[in-house]
């Protein structure tokens, strides 16, 4: 487990260009610059943002490191459900699984409450 | 010279990346709140604006991490995010390194603060600089609260550090504007992320723009954790600001939820008569 250094690698790549020039063209030299195992290496090196989620990279760096390969949210956030599903719940770091009904439903119910409070207003 | 306004609101990168997935009605209301706070800052006529923040990785990681830190430098850039996913454009932000100076040096009699000679914006301030100095033509004095990689400063310090603030913005010549910026309780950037405490965010606002420094300072990071998500932890920016505001009257001038920004909407002014 070397959760620290996957993500001060997405860190550095995240803010300094420089870092993002080498990933672009000199991949394997960078990463043998952090202490990661196989499976992190195969996680970064595959893009598998559901693994990278699960290992316990903090949602605002993986977050980061999506948008810079132009993943779009809803996607980025799909990726994230089907890592729990293959790879079992977040083995380190923040985060727990808390239970959402999901945006669809839940700006549903708002707009339910919406019509209702200005139903009652008038 | 004085404290000439203070804010607070969130800083949700959705608010500008992903505005065609949220609902239009609480979008727009958020957007005119924003508005009002854009006009009210402007008639405040401040030489630089003080923004409390609490950044994701742009600038301070586990490496060697500030509980609080203040920018030192006579201009910023950002955001670090893709253009086309913040849709807000890199730039530069004025600062004020004079100005920045005296109030690390002033703080640090209280508060033991970390300071940067440079400092890249993510959306944390980059998202409410978009909507309230559009034209980036206000000097910003950016200071941070460590609000994602635990430990966390306790609750007590950061309304301290508010404080310190506070001392330091009467004493300079300068009109300062304080801006804190933070979701309350969410989940971003995980499968939950849309989830927000309704109950819990409009409790904390009431305790935050009524100053209630025990009820306030009374929250534990494990009820945090609990009812707010790790989102939450971000709500130190408003305890900072409450600390920084005692005695005015706080406004709650928008608070909706909406699912796709992550978060409760929020827009608050204090009242500093
Ligand atoms: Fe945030």
């Amino acid at each position: 487990m070397s959760l620290y250094y996957v993500q001060k690698l997405l860190y550095q790549l995240n803010r300094d260009p420089h870092v993002r020039k080498r990933y672009d063209s000199e991949l394997d030299e960078l990463l043998t610059e952090y202490d990661l195992t196989a499976e992190e290496i195969q996680a970064i090196k595959a893009l598998d943002l559901g693994l990278l989620y699960v290992i316990g990279v903090n949602g605002q760096i993986l977050m980061h490191f999506s948008a810079l390969h132009g993943i779009a949210w809803p996607d980025y956030i799909e990726a994230l459900r089907q890592g729990l599903k293959k790879y079992g719940p977040v083995r380190e770091g923040v985060y727990a699984e808390t239970g959402y009904q999901g945006i669809a439903a839940h700006d549903e119910a708002l707009r339910a409450r919406r019509a209702a409070t200005s139903q009652g207003k008038t | 010279m004085a404290l000439v306004f203070a804010g607070l609101c969130g800083h949700g990168p959705g608010f500008t990346g992903r505005a065609e997935l949220a609902d239009p009605e609480p979008r727009d209301a958020l957007y005119a709140g924003f508005e009002r706070l854009r006009l009210a800052l402007e008639d405040a006529k401040p030489d630089a604006l003080v923004v409390v923040a609490a950044e994701h990785f742009a600038n301070f990681f586990m490496d060697n991490m500030p509980a609080f830190a203040i920018g030192m430098a006579d201009s910023y850039e950002g955001p670090i995010e893709d253009p086309d996913w913040l849709k807000i454009e890199p730039t530069s932000v004025p600062g004020n390194k004079d100005l920045s100076r005296r109030i690390v040096s002033a703080v640090m009699q209280d508060v033991d603060v970390a300071y940067a000679e440079e400092w890249k914006f993510d959306h944390g301030i980059a998202v409410p600089l978009h909507f309230l100095t559009p034209r980036y033509d206000l000097p910003v004095v950016p200071a941070n609260i460590n609000c994602q990689g635990p430990p966390l400063p306790p609750l007590h310090r950061c309304w301290a550090f508010g404080e310190a603030l506070r001392r330091v913005i009467d004493a300079v010549p300068e009109r300062i504007a304080l801006l804190g910026t933070g979701g309350i309780s969410h989940w971003p950037a995980t499968p939950d992320s849309g989830k927000i405490n309704e109950a819990w965010d409009r409790e904390f606002l009431e305790r935050v723009l009524n100053h209630r420094r025990d009820e306030l300072l009374a929250y534990t990071d494990e009820d945090v954790y609990r009812d707010a998500g790790q989102g939450g932890f971000e709500m130190r920016t408003y305890v900072a600001v409450a600390g920084a505001t005692q005695g005015a009257e706080g406004e709650l001038w928008f608070y909706e939820p909406i699912p796709v920004f992550a978060v409760g909407a929020t827009i608050a002014a204090m009242n500093l008569g």
